[in-house]
């Protein structure tokens, strides 16, 4: 059995320019966002940007790490638009596919099962179509409709954070929603998943959480511990987001307004500096969960 | 008593927009569709549904706002994982959103203004889920400032969601369930119910008038039976009160003014 086990910085070091990057995760909801840190302390660049975005993809845009933005929303939910990435727009810095929600995961579903593209409604009469190139396909049956084909969202790497995994790649997932991490997976050519715990053997320890294993270890690259990754998104059940933080990040979009001014905060030298600078691994993990 | 506020007006009229006898999943977007969806429930449509604004589903609306033992307990699930599949491309759902811009024909923006795609003046959220649930499920829409910023003169800047454009329909594309329902604003009440799906008055809001609320909107409006927007009964009042315990809907409009106000 592979162990596939290995650093942060070695799986950033498996990625290379322009690929096409797969993030998890949902708005500011459980975001491998120390993979993405590692990312930023990279000399990575031209990057294709696949995301349901949050800070992820704002700090990306905001480092100059981002060719192309493949997008339905980018948004801190409490801070509705993400400042980084508005900046990045508002400046003309990257490339767009902007797709419905819905479209997005379709995609990814069409790059899963390796055909071109899957036929939806979603999209007739709104401007994605024109604006995104996105071409259209009829019924090959007796109804003839016209549908667009969304095409598949193939990805080089896919980036996922979740609660559990071991060193085979079985991992698990104890927040109420997968999102659709598990499809960001089956797109990609190689998959890698930090996680807040590693364990040897799953059926050692955890075997009666084994329903809440969201996806087959064999789509599973590379894993490696990193608790309090997901900060300063959520990771539920364990921690919430931390909206002090993101209100930080968020007011330093507008002053200084300069990424490198304050990329040492918000990336660090490492991830020990980065948690340490938000009151360390003990104080992010114990983060209340926000309610609605 | 005191007297309700036009906040409240506007979650009664869009509480109405929500009616049905359908098992639907109600979505309402910010405090005053949010109190409406759930008014909704409590009252006249008992089997809508609606999520905890995370992943399970709840049969008792959760208050705004409430912690602890004031949560409803979860009675299903209806996670992201599913929206798709379970919600919006079956068709059950209705969703009341405030879009940035919307035009005469119903089309609406939240996307982004101004400039071009590749650099826009403005970036906003993206169109978010707005071009599915357009195409799959009926929508209404609240607007808390009605003006002509928000009821443009042309189409919108960017089409986010499919409204009733004869334009921007493809001959054998399946647009049967597009489906308008209402837009309640803070000073009346308008449907989708003109000439080819034109926009039209339905009721003003006590002391507007038809023509107010023409000058703040960029396109011609058709004119319904242009009765009163009903107030909420004490009854209602109520309920809105257990379901926005801590006051929210006190800050969506501005200086939070009594329904019975004189035109401004």
């Amino acid at each position: 059995m592979i162990d596939k086990r290995m650093s942060a910085a070695a799986i950033v070091g498996q990625l290379q320019n322009g690929m096409t990057l797969g993030i998890g995760g949902w708005g500011p909801r459980r975001k491998p966002m120390a993979l993405v840190r590692e990312i930023l302390r990279s000399d990575l660049s031209d990057l294709t940007i696949v995301a349901y975005g949050g800070a992820d993809v704002g700090m990306l845009c905001a480092a100059g790490k981002v060719k192309k933005l493949v997008f339905a929303f980018v948004s801190l939910d409490a801070i509705p638009l993400e400042p980084w990435f508005r900046k990045a727009r508002e400046a003309g810095e990257i490339e767009v596919l902007e797709l419905d929600e819905g479209m997005f995961q379709w995609g990814l579903k069409a790059a899963a099962f390796g055909v071109p593209f899957l036929p939806t409604r979603v999209g007739l009469g709104t401007d994605l179509a024109e604006l995104g190139g996105l071409r259209y396909v009829t019924s090959p049956y007796d109804d003839g409709e016209e549908l667009i084909a969304v095409p598949a969202l193939k990805l080089d790497a896919a980036l996922l954070h979740v609660n559990r995994s071991d060193w085979r790649g079985n991992v698990q997932l104890l927040g109420p929603d997968p999102y659709y991490d598990e499809w960001f997976a089956r797109a990609a050519d190689r998959c890698f998943v930090s996680c807040e715990q590693l364990v040897d053997r799953m059926e050692d320890h955890f075997p009666d959480d084994a329903q809440r294993s969201i996806l087959q270890r064999a789509f599973v690259t590379g894993v490696t511990e990193l608790p309090g990754g997901a900060h300063p998104s959520s990771m539920p059940p364990a921690y919430g987001w931390d909206m002090k933080a993101l209100g930080e990040y968020a007011a330093a979009a507008k002053d200084p307004g300069d990424w490198s001014a304050v990329a040492s905060r918000f990336v660090g030298k490492d991830e020990a500096t980065y948690l340490a600078g938000f009151g360390g691994t003990e104080a992010v993990t114990a983060l209340p969960q926000t309610v609605f | 008593m005191t007297q309700p506020s036009l906040a409240e007006l506007c979650i009664l009229a869009c509480s109405e927009a929500f009616r049905t006898d359908r098992e639907i999943v109600a979505t309402g977007i910010g405090p005053v569709p949010r109190i409406a969806a759930g008014l909704a429930k409590l009252t006249h449509s008992p089997g809508l549904m609606m999520t905890d604004g995370e992943a399970f589903l709840v049969e008792q609306p959760v208050p705004i706002g409430a912690t602890g033992a004031d949560r409803p307990q979860p009675a299903g699930y209806l996670p992201f994982s599913q929206f798709f599949d379970a919600a919006v491309w079956s068709g059950r759902r209705h969703a009341m959103v405030t879009p940035t811009q919307i035009d005469r024909f119903g089309q609406t923006n939240l996307s982004a203004l101004g400039g071009t795609h590749r650099q826009p003046k403005i970036q906003m959220l993206g169109v978010r889920g707005f071009p599915g649930n357009s195409i799959y499920h009926p929508n209404s829409m609240f607007v808390p400032v009605h003006s002509t910023r928000v009821f443009v003169e042309g189409e919108v800047d960017m089409v986010s969601s499919a409204g009733y454009n004869p334009a921007r329909r493809r001959p054998n594309g399946n647009y049967s369930g597009v489906d308008l329902r209402q837009i309640i604003t803070n000073l009346c009440v308008m449907d989708f119910g003109g000439t080819d799906h034109a926009i039209r008055v339905v009721s003003l809001h006590p002391g507007v008038t038809f023509d107010a609320v023409q000058a703040a909107t960029g396109f011609e409006l058709q004119k319904g039976d242009l009765t009163e927007t009903p107030l909420p009964d004490a009854e209602t009042l109520a309920i809105i009160d257990r379901l926005d315990p801590k006051g929210a809907r006190a800050r969506v409009l501005k200086d939070n003014p009594p329904a019975g106000r004189s035109a401004a």
